[in-house]
């Protein structure tokens, strides 16, 4: 069958002036149309140094029925504009896309909302922008105000709305679209928490119920769990196209790399920020992931990381142990990591080369950069310590398996939930 | 439930068609954009629609009591308030639906960068709602016409091919000016400065025979001088010559049809620019 979407070597160049958003000005384009009535401005363009920006550059792919595709990418990587093109809101500069089916693009909630009229008012208004039947909205006008939640308000003046009410309302317009191609750029960070998920559990109807959607958005967790398919846009092209999942780690890795810290092996030597009392021991870390895979980028929430930590003991000795702290940005020390903690260690004389290796299963960490504090104990004493030594990046993954990611705090934990019958708590909390 | 829509996007240059099965496709949008300007013209006013009578009359009484009882100026046949307050019905009609429709696509820049339907709705629809305005103040000259007693004739059954014509002449103005306020913001300033010129270059306050005979067609070619000649002669049975009206009424068919082209030419940049 015909894929629902093809596009085909899709670009749009961008022409930026010197100056930004300037164009010319109407005596400019008498002048010139009068000095050479028959150039077009895009050869004037050229001649006057304009600068050329290819914001999609050659991409193609095609999206069967059903599919839900997410597209991720760093910032000006292409994505916007890609969905500005589908959503026939700019023309590309080249090739073509087919689009079979109906669609509806949403790139903002509340298009078209305007703050005089009414929730009423409004439904009906940014129903038909978004290409909505009037019929189409009335048969569904109840349940679009039940699911906003503003029943007593719905004949108030949107203007006269909480920024929460204005954004569940314009959610729950686009929420009750009903094309067969839905095209949907970063609209979920919006409202408050319990709404984001309520939209997140309405979008993955929408991509249970066999409808294909095209998904932008920087939240990984939800592209993770809703999209079947990830592609992934870096300036302008077309970098990866797979799972979702696969996408992410690419994206991701692409970060990394522009970090620029991100060798697996990092060594010690003529490190400013260490201090060696008893003369430098430690020699270099290795860092490992997932499968003994060296660790390039960053580690997603609950991945494996393990570090090799290779030191010199210059005297032989039975009492040595490396420690590992994990600080946040804040500079708050989050976990640590110690050979003494090993219940299995046993001390044994050594003397020359070490490697120890260090083995996270689960690193739990929420999100974000952490560095390390590393240090080697002989004797109970920090004999070489180094401040920063490892620079340690853990992204989003949707470690709950429900797409949400837990950010606040320091570190997420394994968690049941279940509900309880009310009798049952009535009885223990009563005392006889 | 597959539909059979196929869609192809690709880049578009030069003159474009108008697709008139998307028009179709999508007319209750424009119905809607009409309906919102209506809503929310006198939203928070306190005397709401009757701005739309007050402002007519209120000319009429300044312009008969200046130009008819200080400068002596006569009508051509009826009574001079309503004379003027047909000629001014008219041409605020134009004089509103131009100024609005030349700003509707900046004002409704969100629409246009983050949605798509046929652009020419936009400005269309801020024409629209002034029709309103326009069969108000007509319904107000009804109820003017009964004071003076002045008879209404066959004549009125004309009265829709002006009401059409002036649609027509500030569509094809608005659309242009439009289209071209997106990129050159001159527009803005130049519109209002041409809109009051530009009554006196119409016979509102005065009739088309203080013309010299010579002019009395050419004039024709300011769509707006046929048309509210038209207007008069549709309401009030006041002479007419029809090689000016018809002049007039084939000058506003020719800059909607214009006006439209020139939009349909310049949108595609719209998104970018605006």
């Amino acid at each position: 069958m015909a894929p629902m979407i093809e596009v085909r070597n899709l670009s749009k160049e961008y022409r930026i002036g010197h100056e930004q958003n300037r164009d010319e000005t109407l005596r400019e384009v008498v002048t010139r149309k009068l000095k050479s009535p028959f150039r077009s401005s895009a050869e004037k363009g050229a001649e006057e140094g304009f600068h050329h920006f290819w914001a999609l550059n050659d991409v193609s792919f095609n999206v069967a029925e059903g599919e839900v595709v997410g597209i991720v990418g760093g910032n000006g990587a292409g994505k916007s504009t890609l969905l500005k093109v589908l959503a026939r809101i700019t023309d590309p500069t080249r090739g073509s896309v087919k689009i079979r089916g109906r669609m509806a693009s949403l790139l903002e909630v509340g298009t078209g909302f305007h703050p005089e009229l009414t929730g009423r008012e409004n439904i009906f208004l940014n129903g038909a922008t978004l290409g909505m039947r009037r019929a189409e909205i009335t048969a569904n006008f109840d349940e679009i105000v039940a699911f906003a939640e503003v029943e007593q308000f719905i004949d108030t003046p949107v203007k006269r709305y909480s920024s929460g009410m204005y954004v569940r309302l314009a959610f729950a317009v686009a929420a009750h679209l009903k094309p067969e191609i839905l095209v949907v750029d970063e609209v979920l960070a919006v409202g408050d928490v319990a709404f984001q998920k309520k939209c997140l559990g309405k979008m993955s109807e929408v991509s249970r119920g066999g409808r294909t959607v095209l998904f932008v958005s920087h939240n990984m967790a939800a592209v993770e769990n809703l999209c079947t398919r990830g592609v992934l846009l870096s300036k302008g092209k077309l970098m990866f196209d797979g799972t979702s999942r696969d996408a992410i780690q690419h994206y991701l890795g692409i970060n990394a790399a522009k970090v620029g810290a991100f060798e697996h092996v990092i060594e010690f030597e003529n490190n400013s920020r260490r201090k060696s009392p008893l003369g430098e021991m430690l020699v270099k870390a290795e860092l490992f992931t997932d499968g003994d895979q060296p660790l390039h980028d960053g580690i997603p929430l609950g991945g494996r990381l393990k570090i090799k930590v290779h030191f010199d003991l210059l005297r032989p000795t039975d009492s040595f142990n490396i420690g590992i702290g994990f600080n946040n940005n804040y500079g708050q020390r989050v976990f640590t990591a110690n050979s003494c903690f090993e219940p299995d260690r046993s001390p044994e004389m050594k003397s020359g080369r070490q490697v120890f290796v260090c083995d996270i299963p689960s690193l739990t960490l929420v999100p974000g950069e952490y560095t390390t504090f590393l240090w080697l104990d002989i004797s109970n004493t920090k004999a070489d310590s180094i401040e920063d030594a490892i620079p340690i990046v853990i992204t989003e993954s949707d470690y709950y398996g429900t797409g949400k990611v837990g950010w606040r705090g320091a570190f997420v934990l394994p968690q049941r939930w279940h509900l309880e019958s009310p009798e049952a708590v009535e009885v223990s909390e009563s005392p006889g | 439930m597959k539909s059979h829509f196929e869609l192809t996007i690709q880049p578009r240059k030069g003159w474009q068609p108008i697709d008139f099965q998307e028009v179709y496709l999508y007319r209750e949008l424009l119905a809607f954009l009409v309906w919102r300007d209506i809503k929310i013209r006198y939203r928070q006013t306190v005397l709401g629609g009757l701005w739309a009578l007050l402002q007519p009359l209120i000319a009429m009484i300044v312009f008969t009591f200046i130009f008819h009882r200080l400068a002596g100026m006569e009508s051509d046949g009826a009574p001079y308030p309503l004379f003027a307050f047909s000629g001014v019905a008219a041409w605020n009609f134009f004089s509103t639906s131009v100024s609005q429709s030349s700003n509707s696509l900046i004002s409704n820049q969100q629409l246009v960068s983050k949605v798509y339907f046929p652009r020419f709705f936009i400005p269309l629809g801020a024409i629209g709602a002034f029709l309103m305005d326009l069969v108000l103040s007509l319904g107000l000259l009804a109820i003017l016409m009964i004071y003076y007693r002045w008879p209404l004739t066959w004549t009125i059954l004309e009265l829709p091919i002006f009401i059409l014509g002036a649609f027509f002449a500030s569509a094809g103005v608005g659309l242009a000016l439009s289209a071209v306020n997106v990129s050159y913001r001159d527009v803005k300033y130049a519109v209002p400065f041409m809109l009051q010129m530009g009554i006196f270059a119409t016979p509102v306050i005065y009739p088309m025979r203080y013309l010299p005979a010579k002019w009395q067609v050419v004039a024709g070619l300011n769509p707006m001088a046929g048309i509210v000649v038209g207007f008069r002669h549709a309401l009030l049975g006041s002479p007419a010559s029809w090689s000016l009206m018809g002049l007039s009424l084939t000058v506003s068919v020719l800059l909607f049809v214009g006006g439209l082209f020139i939009f349909r030419r310049m949108e595609t940049v719209f998104a970018d620019v605006i």
